[in-house]
């Protein structure tokens, strides 16, 4: 494994040398290494790039780790990865890729992940997205899709903190009854870097819930475009709060839409875009802090 | 420890805030600054810490001239402030803050001691969020416990008791005094709490801008409640002003 590929892995999945239990790792469109565990089948897919991955009921609380690396210019990987999670079953996967690129031409990492989870079945899914390297373009499209049945859960945590020229992230989900989704997204633009994020929840069960969380900031000549479907079939609850903070000459449009197609679906969004509150530079320089290092601390904390 | 020495300050409309105020803080002791609404306690108390810059007159801390110093400088010349309306961050957890307050990553024991000194159980309360999720009082409390953990030679207090309930109260005023047996600081406390004002060793009134009264409780404490013109079921009330 390139040493490049070792510093993104360290990043993205805390990789220190070697993973233990459930693993997967796709260097440049490549799969690099590769374990199952009795509880979690890995199969690399016959027909398209990726992998299908089984988690059984008897998985209680196991890590399943899936990081993609790319570190040649010019490299446009594509992988889809569908996991099929049984009944009950509880376990926390741990994704994201890494993009290094040259000084020649750009490369890019395509993942589409399909998850589908069974009755009461329990997810946490935490992807982070990291970009570093020369003058060549880095490029992802996450595209993230959830089925939910009955009373399952899936809570996802995803971060893109700098370093990604273009960025198209998309997430749908469909609920069913009594299930949950709680998505949390962090997002940092720096420099010309654009970003585009889109969610898509339709709440089909009685009692399904959504919490969608984005917290966003935008620096530089940065662009971010923040859209939210949230669609409620049925009594259930539903709620997206997008919150960005710009700096410099930092662009951020937020467009939230919320439709009830039931009369007993309660749906909210928040939405809140501005540069830091002058207040809070001017608190942690009580500190000691300089304005530079306040406006840092805020920005971090904010993303955390 | 510090010195005013004829201060003054105009509002940028043109209203004379602050005229000629001079005033001397000494360390090891409590001041509290007092006065009516509008008199222009918490305007001095920014211009001490370095939010503000004053029109006239100069600031000195151990004899040191820092009125050209900004905020951040001040407070590493050892100077502190606890705003009267303190402010949320997101994404802050009360830990967080404290740390940075601290300059220093605290351990979660030193973060609960702080924690309790204003009647918060650090248990529950390193780990919240500096957000609308706590309450006024709560983020008051947190807001002096960020003063407590800087160990600053002067710490400001703007109406720390504010948002404080009775049991908090107790335990707010037995640590300013513990503060002052530390000998090394100084403490000045804007106030209109009699209780405050009664643990005074120096007691200044401001009115309309300038100082119109100072010395021992015991000498300024009668004359104050008598001249603030409250009617009898008024001055059952604790404060000492409306």
């Amino acid at each position: 494994m390139k040493s490049a590929t070792q510093k993104l892995l360290e990043l993205v999945s805390g990789w220190k040398g070697s993973f233990t239990g459930a693993y997967s790792i796709r260097e440049n469109g490549r799969c690099a290494q590769i374990q199952s565990t009795g509880h979690i089948q890995i199969t690399p897919k016959k027909d398209l790039p990726g992998l299908d991955i089984h988690i059984s009921s008897q998985c209680q609380g196991e890590t399943l780790l899936i990081p993609a690396c790319v570190t040649e210019d010019g490299l446009d990987d594509l992988a889809y990865n569908d996991f099929y999670v049984e009944a009950g079953a509880q376990a926390t996967i741990v994704a994201g890729c890494g993009v290094h690129t040259g000084d020649g031409e750009g490369a890019r990492h395509s993942g589409v992940h399909r998850f589908f989870l069974g009755p009461h079945a329990q997810v946490k899914y935490l992807e982070k997205h990291v970009g570093a390297g020369g003058k060549a373009g880095r490029s992802i499209d996450p595209v993230t899709v959830i089925e939910l049945q009955e009373g399952a859960r899936l809570e996802m945590d995803t971060a893109q903190l700098g370093g990604i020229d273009k960025a198209r992230r998309e997430t749908k989900a469909v609920l069913g009854p009594g299930s949950r989704l709680s998505v949390k997204e962090r997002l940092l633009t720096q420099g010309a870097e654009e970003a585009q994020s889109r969610f898509q929840v339709q709440l089909d069960g009685v009692g399904s819930g959504v919490d969608v969380v984005s917290r966003s900031v935008a620096s530089g000549h940065s662009r971010q475009a923040y859209r939210s479907q949230i669609t409620g079939n049925a009594p259930c609850t539903g709620h997206s709060a997008c919150d960005a903070i710009v700096s410099g000459r930092g662009r951020v449009e937020a467009l939230p839409a919320l439709a009830a197609n039931h009369p007993d679906a309660a749906l909210i969004h928040e939405a809140a875009i501005g540069k830091i509150a002058g207040e809070q530079i001017v608190k942690l320089c009580t500190f000691g802090l300089t304005e530079q290092e306040a406006e840092e601390e805020i920005i971090r904390g904010f993303l955390s | 420890m510090l010195e005013l020495e004829n201060v003054s300050w105009g509002a940028p409309g043109g209203d004379q805030v602050l005229r000629d105020v001079s005033l001397k803080v000494e360390r090891g002791r409590i001041t509290v600054l007092t006065g009516p609404n509008g008199s222009g306690k918490t305007t001095l108390a920014k211009l001490i810490a370095g939010l503000e810059k004053p029109s006239g007159g100069r600031v000195l801390l151990d004899g040191e001239d820092i009125t050209g110093l900004g905020v951040a400088q001040r407070a590493q010349a050892g100077v502190s402030f606890a705003f009267q309306q303190p402010v949320r961050f997101k994404g802050f957890t009360v830990k967080r803050m404290l740390d940075l307050a601290a300059g220093r990553p605290l351990s979660n024991r030193g973060a609960c001691g702080l924690l309790s000194q204003v009647g918060l159980c650090g248990r529950e309360y390193v780990d919240r969020q500096m957000d609308g999720s706590l309450s006024g009082g709560e983020m008051k409390r947190v807001e002096i416990a960020t003063v407590l953990a800087r160990q600053s030679k002067l710490a400001i207090f703007d109406e720390p008791e504010a948002g404080i309930d009775l049991w908090s109260f107790e335990s707010l005023t037995d640590t300013f005094c513990r503060l002052r047996g530390c000998g090394d600081r100084a403490l000045l406390i804007i106030s209109h709490q009699k209780r405050i004002l009664e643990i005074a060793d120096w007691l200044v009134v401001l009115s309309e801008g300038h100082i119109a009264r100072q010395g021992t409780p015991r000498e300024v404490l009668p004359e104050l409640v008598k001249s603030s013109g409250r009617c009898e079921s008024c001055a059952k009330q604790e404060a000492v002003f409306s």
